[in-house]
Parts: structure tokens; C-alpha cells; sequence
């Protein structure tokens, strides 16, 4: 009965996503703006429906419903009850389900905290808004219903994959899903802009905060993507350049670009087509994400459930939604673009070339992610493109972005003088050279040119950012309760940025200085790396809830004495074919010790990989603090203003506004 | 106009090129080692740590190489496939045993049928890279020379063996003739 709620709650999700997209409509051919304002209601009721949608899933999940063939493929009698919530997420129909009801909440959102937009502005984002949702809910529905029922009932479920069993893909997904889906509140904008034929300030400062909370959740789940990649699948990496990451990596690199893009057209007026088209990219890449991994096009490590019938629906729905954003965009873009004008040495240009590095960057890796698609199709075989590929074009585009970002900041807008730079620069350039030279010098082996350039810039980064930082403070009276009381828009950006550093740091030093070891080790056997003696103790057997495991024990000390006990995995789950690993950390801020359990090698020998990971969780300390940075910029006074503005005013005008339309 | 029109050709065409894209199967890797000897290996055999299962067994004659294991679903699928195939004669198969249990696979064998002449022991998967091996199960055609006719991956049904397998088989056999 549940499971037919639920499915019958999705079709009222799908009508009422309908009527939300068509009001707007009926009411400009009718010229009755009451009629445009129903979408409002129409979107809420969306809302609800599809919460109810989920909620019957999230039973038939808790109630163990094999009648029901996405819980009888994803879940099982002996799964701890925490996953199967999470399992609910952890398959195709579902992800679908968690990704329409992420964006029915950014849609309310949206109604909420839009009280100040002009009302036919607001009507718009909301019927485009709606539009998607309704492509997502016939997807559903005529492709992956979440609750078909199976006849006859399983008697046991198939577990959810045991990858998915984890900590992290309870979080990493609904991070990610609100980061995709978040992206359609700009691109909503930035269509309703092209229909309206007008691009104001305004338009600016309410699309920002949208944008960097957006891009905030995509970067924490990206992050968290990268952890997780790290300690689950056991290879000791925390970036493969996968198909599915490169999916959820474009998007990302496109909303920086437009999140920079947005700061100029606020503050100057410029950039205003540039800035609509970065919108739109940035959902579009969100959608073509999906797409890639939900098609089957590709071959992924991620690609857990794939058919290509689904991808004939998805790209038709790109088709349309992408396809008809650009057609907007090819007639109305005339009528946006313009704006303020700025010479050569201005903060403007330097935000631009920040704009096209990002842009090419994400065309770099939609090329090598698409590249092995080109050449099949094309007949001319089969290849990969590698880590190799990605790195040789990646690096050298962010060694410029980096160069770039720490002189942006300090370059005033319109114009400025190349000769007050050059003076402004010529310290930090000297620290950071030195702070890399000194790093590169004390340490050893073949990474030193690598570790050299990475900390350079780094160092340039913090230097420049810390002469920013300065500069504003020096004009108070008290600097130190100063740095408190900076704009939050600065504070976030600054910190953003030295979140850059830090993550430009972790890459740099585990690139160059990892050490990794594949060993054979018997009972009692040790082996020394980086000055850590692993001794490896044994192995016994253990029993989860839903697994048996091997499980090692290596202890691990240094200088003689023993600070710590690791425990790798190797778990067989009941209803799974190949074993997994589960990897052993002992984490610290400036190394990580991982050691993974192979295959038994006879005699009580086992192999064993044993790796030395130095600095890799700055890796993903810099995420957080960019995501930090972000969440510190939305604070900002400018746009609390704003919503104490609209409580003020609202829903009573709601009407008053229509009324003046019509 | 023509300017702000420039994204919407190249988008045109990236649905295009995706639209291809779906047409094709991305899991139909050709083996590089098709037309070439296989690669030396020398393993001891699932039934008999003494014997010796090499490259040499699969000359002299058109054979089947069919990589599989015990922890591996679709080879559970697939494995009465190989049984009637070696009942009905219509081919000699070898095995290669991939980075499994010696107990769990000699059970497999004796609970499932033994289709194969021999099967090599490839605990740690050194043969099987050497082979290119992409996947569990994986079968490779071998002519009597000892080189490789065609690689598949995944299980083989019924379907797949009569219609793609059986038919190079016999071809080869004829070229012996």
C-alpha cells in the first residue's frame, strides 16, 4: 500500500510541477497576473508531494519491502538500519527521487526568500524551475519507477552495494545532488533574465548568494567524494580523473568561473552576457553530468547502475532544457550584454582571464572525459584517456590561475598603474620564492622541482593574500579586533583563497612525497617507511552485521616506541561477489599511514600494501575552507539586508504587485 | 546575434556526438593480443599442484581459454553454458582459475561439473595480467598455433555461443582441414 502511495504521490508531483510551469505561461497570454502568481502554491504543493514520494520510499527501505524491486535490489534483511536510509540514495530510481526533491526545496527556497523580486521575474525562475522538475518526474515515471513492485516477492534483498556502505555515501550524495541541483536556481535566473530582455544590478546581487551556496555544497560534497574515494576503494588515491568525478568537477570549475564572473557584473556592470552563459553552463554541465553517468556511455568505476535506454531519455531532456536555454541565449543575448567599461590593468581583466582559465580548464576535462567517446564514434577504436592527459593540461592551467588570483585582489577596479602593482607585488613574490626554494631544499629525492613549484605558489597565494589582508587593516585604528570586523564578503573570499593554498600544498607534497609499499609479510615480519616501522602482527577473523572479514593487525611505531594499532579489512559480504578492501588510517595533519590487506599469499603470509601519505589532508581542509569561505560570503551584510527588506514587505504586496502589472 | 548563437552549434553538436555515443557499446574492448601468441605463463593446475598448465597445452589444436572464478556471479551464470559445450563436444576448453581459492574451486568444479581439460591455478593474478585480463569471465579463442582469434568479455549464454563463438570456432577448425 505504501509503495502505491508513494507512486501515486510522484504523479501528483508531476501534475503539480506541470501547473507550476504552466501558470506563468497561461497568465502572460491571458494578461491576468493572479493567474501567473499560482505557480507559487503550485511549487510548495510540488514540494510536498515529492517529500511524501520519498517518505514511502524511506518506509518500504525501514520496513524491509522486497514486494518492492529497488528495495529488494538494494537492500537486505541483515543491513544496519542507518544504511538503509542511506540506501534509499544508493541506486539509480532512488538518486532520482533524492535529486527531484532536492530541487522542489531549492524551488521553495526560492519562493521564500524571493519576496523582493519583481513579480513576473519571480514567476519565471519558478516556471523554469518547474520545467526541470517535470523532465525529472517523466523521467521517473516512464523509465525508473523507484516503487514497481516485484512479483512474487523477493524472500531476501540483494544488499545495497557494499562500497555504498559507508559513512560517506550517506553524506557524499544529498552534498552533491544539493550542489547539481542548486546550480538550476542560477540558470533559472539567468533564462528568466533572457525572456525579460533586461539584466540589471539587481539581477546580480540576487543571483550571487544562490550561486555560492550552490557551488558551497558542490564543493563539500566534492570533497568528500575525494575522502571517500580515498579510504573505500583502497587504492590509497583520492583522484582518478573517473568519468563520474570529472561529472561532478566541471560543474564546479564552471560555477567558480561564474561565481568570479557575478562579482563583476555586481560591482561594475560588466560581463552581463558572459555572466548569463556561465549560468547556463554550469547547469547544463550539472545535467550532462548526470547524464554521462547514468547512461552508460562511459565506463566508470562509479558506473553502478547503467542503460542506454535511459540515457536516449536523458539527452533528450538536455536537448531541451540545454538546448533551448542557448536558443534564449542566441536571440536575447544582445539585449543583456554591455555594460562597464575598463582598461587593460584593472581588476576586471584579471577576473577575466580567471574566467577563461576556469572555462578552459572545464572544456579540458569535458574533452578528456568525452574523447574516448569521439574516437569510437568516429570508428577510430577504442582508448582511455588517462590521469597522464588530465595532468599535463590541469597543472599548468591552475599554476596560472594561482599567479593570477594572488595579484586580482590587490588590482583596483576600471583601471590601475602596472608600476604600483610591481611595487605592491615585489615582497610577496620574494617570500614565496624563498618559502619554496627553503621547503624544496630540506627535503629529498626526485620531487624537489615539483614540491618547489607547488609550494611557490602556494606561498604566493597566502603572501599576497596576507598583503590584502593588511592593507585593509591598516586604515583602522585597532587591527587585531579589526580582523574581526572585515566585510564577511572579504573575509570569505581571503579565506577561500587560502583554501586554495592549503589544497595546492596537500596536492604537492603527497604527489611528490608519498611513499607506497607492496609487501609480503608474514606474522612477526616488519618493514620500515619514512622512519614508521609496521610490524605486521596476524591476521584473524571478524564478523559484521552483514559481512565476514579478514582483518589484519600491523602495529606501528616510531623511534622504538609503539603509538598505534591498524586493522585492514578484507570483508566478504553475503551477498556480494568480490571481496572489499577496507583500508586501515592512522590520520595526522601532516602524514597519513594506510595500510590494505591483499590476497592471502599461504603460510600465514599475507600481502600487504603499506603506504606514507604526507599532507594529504590538506587536500581536503582546503575544500572545507573554500566551502567555509563561501558560507562566510553569503553572509555578508549586503545580502541580510536584503531578506530583512523582503520580511518586511511580505506577501501583502504579492498582490499590490500583481495588480500594477496588470 | 550570430555571435551569442556560437554556443548553441557547439552544443548541437556535442548532443550529436552524445547521441552517437549511445549507439555504441563502451564494454567491447578489443584485446590488443587478438592475432598475436599468447602469452607465455606456466601455472600448476585447481586439481593438481604438481601439474604444470602452460602455453603449449593450448597449441595443436583450436581451444577455448576461459577465465573464471569462484567469486565471481556471472560465471555461476555462465558456467552450465561451458559444461554443455564440453558435453556436446563442440569445443576443448581450458581454464584459468583467477585469483581464487584453491578449496573453493575444486568444490565449484566437483558441485558444478568440470567442463575443462585443465585449469590453471592464477592465485595472484600475474597470468591473467599478462593475458590483459579485463574482467571475470573472459573467454579467449586460440587457434592451433597458439594464437589469439578473439577474446570475450563477460558470461556466454547460449545465445552469444551459436551466434558469435561457435561459428569461429568452427571456421578455425576448418582452416585446419
Amino acid at each position: 500500500m505504501i509503495p502505491e502511495l508513494g507512486h501515486f504521490a510522484l504523479i501528483l508531483a508531476l501534475l503539480t510541477a506541470i501547473a507550476q510551469s504552466l501558470f506563468p505561461v497561461l497568465g502572460a497570454l491571458k494578461r491576468a497576473p493572479a493567474l501567473s502568481s499560482a505557480a507559487v502554491p503550485a511549487a510548495r504543493a510540488q514540494f510536498a508531494f515529492c517529500l511524501l514520494a520519498f517518505a514511502c520510499l524511506t518506509a518500504a527501505f525501514l520496513m524491509q519491502d522486497f514486494s518492492v524491486r529497488y528495495v529488494a535490489t538494494n537492500s537486505n534483511s541483515a543491513l544496519p538500519v542507518y544504511y538503509r536510509f542511506s540506501a534509499v540514495w544508493g541506486a539509480h530510481e532512488g538518486s532520482l527521487l533524492l535529486w527531484a526533491l532536492i530541487l522542489s526545496g531549492w524551488t521553495v527556497a526560492v519562493t521564500l526568500f524571493s519576496r523582493n523580486l519583481p513579480d513576473l521575474f519571480r514567476v519565471r525562475v519558478i516556471a523554469v524551475m518547474g520545467a526541470i522538475s517535470v523532465g525529472f518526474y517523466l523521467f521517473m515515471l516512464l523509465t525508473s519507477n523507484p516503487f514497481e513492485r516485484l512479483l512474487p516477492p523477493a524472500l531476501e534483498g540483494n544488499d545495497l552495494n557494499p562500497l555504498l556502505q559507508d559513512f560517506g555515501l550517506i553524506v557524499h550524495p544529498p552534498m552533491l545532488y544539493m550542489g547539481y541541483v542548486g546550480l538550476a536556481v542560477p540558470f533559472s535566473f539567468a533564462v528568466a533574465a533572457l525572456m525579460g530582455g533586461r539584466l540589471d544590478p539587481a539581477w546580480t546581487r540576487w543571483t550571487r548568494p544562490w550561486t555560492v551556496i550552490a557551488w558551497v555544497f558542490l564543493t563539500v560534497g566534492i570533497t568528500l567524494g575525494s575522502w571517500w574515494a580515498y579510504y573505500e576503494l583502497g587504492w590509497g588515491g583520492w583522484w582518478f580523473w573517473d568519468p563520474v568525478e570529472n561529472a561532478s568537477f566541471m560543474p564546479w570549475l564552471m560555477a567558480t568561473a561564474l561565481i568570479h564572473s557575478l562579482a563583476v557584473s555586481e560591482q561594475r556592470g560588466a560581463f552581463k552576457a558572459w555572466t548569463v552563459l556561465l549560468a547556463i553552463f554550469a547547469f547544463s554541465l550539472s545535467l550532462l553530468g548526470t547524464f554521462l553517468v547514468r547512461s552508460g556511455v562511459l565506463v566508470s568505476v562509479h558506473a553502478f547502475a547503467t542503460d542506454p535506454a535511459r540515457g536516449v531519455f536523458i539527452l533528450a531532456f538536455l536537448g531541451i532544457v540545454v538546448g533551448s536555454a542557448l536558443v534564449l541565449f542566441a536571440v536575447r543575448g544582445q539585449a543583456v550584454s554591455g555594460g562597464g567599461r575598463f582598461e587593460f590593468f584593472s581588476r576586471e581583466t584579471l577576473l577575466l582571464i580567471n574566467n577563461v582559465l576556469l572555462v578552459v580548464a572545464s572544456a579540458s576535462v569535458l574533452l578528456g572525459t568525452l574523447y574516448p567517446l569521439i574516437l569510437d564514434a568516429m570508428g577510430l577504436g577504442k582508448i582511455s584517456v588517462g590521469p597522464p592527459y588530465f595532468n599535463s593540461v590541469f597543472v599548468p592551467l591552475v599554476l596560472v590561475l594561482l599567479a593570477v588570483l594572488g595579484v586580482g585582489p590587490l588590482t583596483r577596479w576600471k583601471h590601475d598603474h602596472s608600476r604600483r602593482l610591481v611595487t605592491l607585488l615585489r615582497w610577496p613574490l620574494i617570500v614565496s620564492i624563498l618559502a619554496g626554494a627553503a621547503f624544496a631544499l630540506t627535503s629529498e629525492g626526485d620531487g624537489r622541482a615539483q614540491i618547489f613549484a607547488g609550494l611557490v605558489f602556494a606561498a604566493w597565494v597566502v603572501a599576497t593574500t596576507a598583503l590584502g589582508i593588511a592593507r585593509r587593516l591598516k586604515r583602522r585604528t585597532a587591527p587585531m579586533a579589526g580582523l574581526f570586523r572585515l566585510p564577511r564578503g572579504f573575509a570569505g573570499m581571503t579565506i577561500a583563497h587560502l583554501g586554495a593554498a592549503v589544497m595546492v600544498v596537500g596536492i604537492t607534497l603527497t604527489t611528490a612525497m608519498s611513499t607506497e609499499k607492496d609487501l609480503r609479510l608474514a606474522p612477526g615480519d616488519s618493514y620500515s617507511i619514512a622512519g614508521y616501522d609496521f610490524r605486521f602482527v596476524g591476521v584473524g577473523e571478524a564478523m559484521g552485521p552483514n559481512y565476514r572479514a579478514e582483518r589484519g593487525h600491523i602495529e606501528v611505531a616510531r623511534n622504538g616506541k609503539t603509538f598505534a594499532s591498524m586493522y585492514p579489512e578484507k570483508r566478504h559480504y553475503i551477498n556480494s561477489s568480490a571481496p572489499m578492501t577496507e583500508a586501515a588510517i592512522d590520520a595526522g595533519f601532516t602524514r597519513d599511514l594506510y595500510a590494505a590487506l591483499g590476497e592471502e599469499l599461504g603460510d600465514g603470509a599475507w600481502a600487504v600494501r603499506i603506504y606514507h601519505k604526507p599532507f594529504i589532508r590538506w587536500i581536503w581542509l582546503g575544500g572545507l575552507l573554500m566551502a567555509l569561505g563561501g558560507v562566510l560570503a553569503v553572509s555578508d551584510r549586503r545580502y541580510r539586508i536584503a531578506i530583512r527588506h523582503e520580511r518586511g514587505r511580505s506577501g501583502r504586496d504579492l498582490e499590490a504587485g500583481a495588480l500594477a502589472e496588470g | 546575434m550570430r555571435r551569442f548563437a556560437t554556443p548553441l552549434g557547439i552544443f548541437i553538436l556535442l548532443v550529436v556526438l552524445l547521441g552517437v555515443g549511445l549507439t555504441l557499446d563502451p564494454r567491447r574492448v578489443p584485446s590488443p593480443l587478438i592475432g598475436k601468441p599468447i602469452p607465455a605463463f606456466e601455472l600448476s593446475t585447481v586439481r593438481d599442484p604438481e601439474q604444470r598448465f602452460s602455453q603449449d597445452d593450448l597449441s595443436g589444436r583450436v581451444s577455448l581459454l576461459n577465465v573464471w572464478a569462484t567469486w565471481c556471479i556471472p560465471c555461476r551464470e555462465e558456467h552450465p553454458v561451458l559444461v554443455g559445450i564440453a558435453r556436446r563436444g563442440e569445443a576443448v576448453l581450458y581454464g584459468l582459475n583467477y585469483k581464487d581459492d584453491l578449496n573453493e574451486a575444486r568444490a565449484w568444479l566437483d558441485k558444478l561439473g568440470d567442463p575443462y581439460e585443465m585449469s590453471g591455478f592464477d592465485r595472484d593474478g600475474r597470468a591473467g595480467i599478462d593475458l590483459g585480463v579485463y574482467g571475470v569471465p573472459e573467454t579467449f579463442i586460440i587457434d592451433a598455433e597458439g594464437k589469439i582469434l578473439y577474446k570475450h568479455i563477460g558470461p556466454i549464454n547460449d545465445k552469444i555461443w551459436r551466434e558469435d563463438l561457435y561459428p569461429l570456432v568452427q571456421q578455425a577448425e576448418e582452416k585446419l582441414k
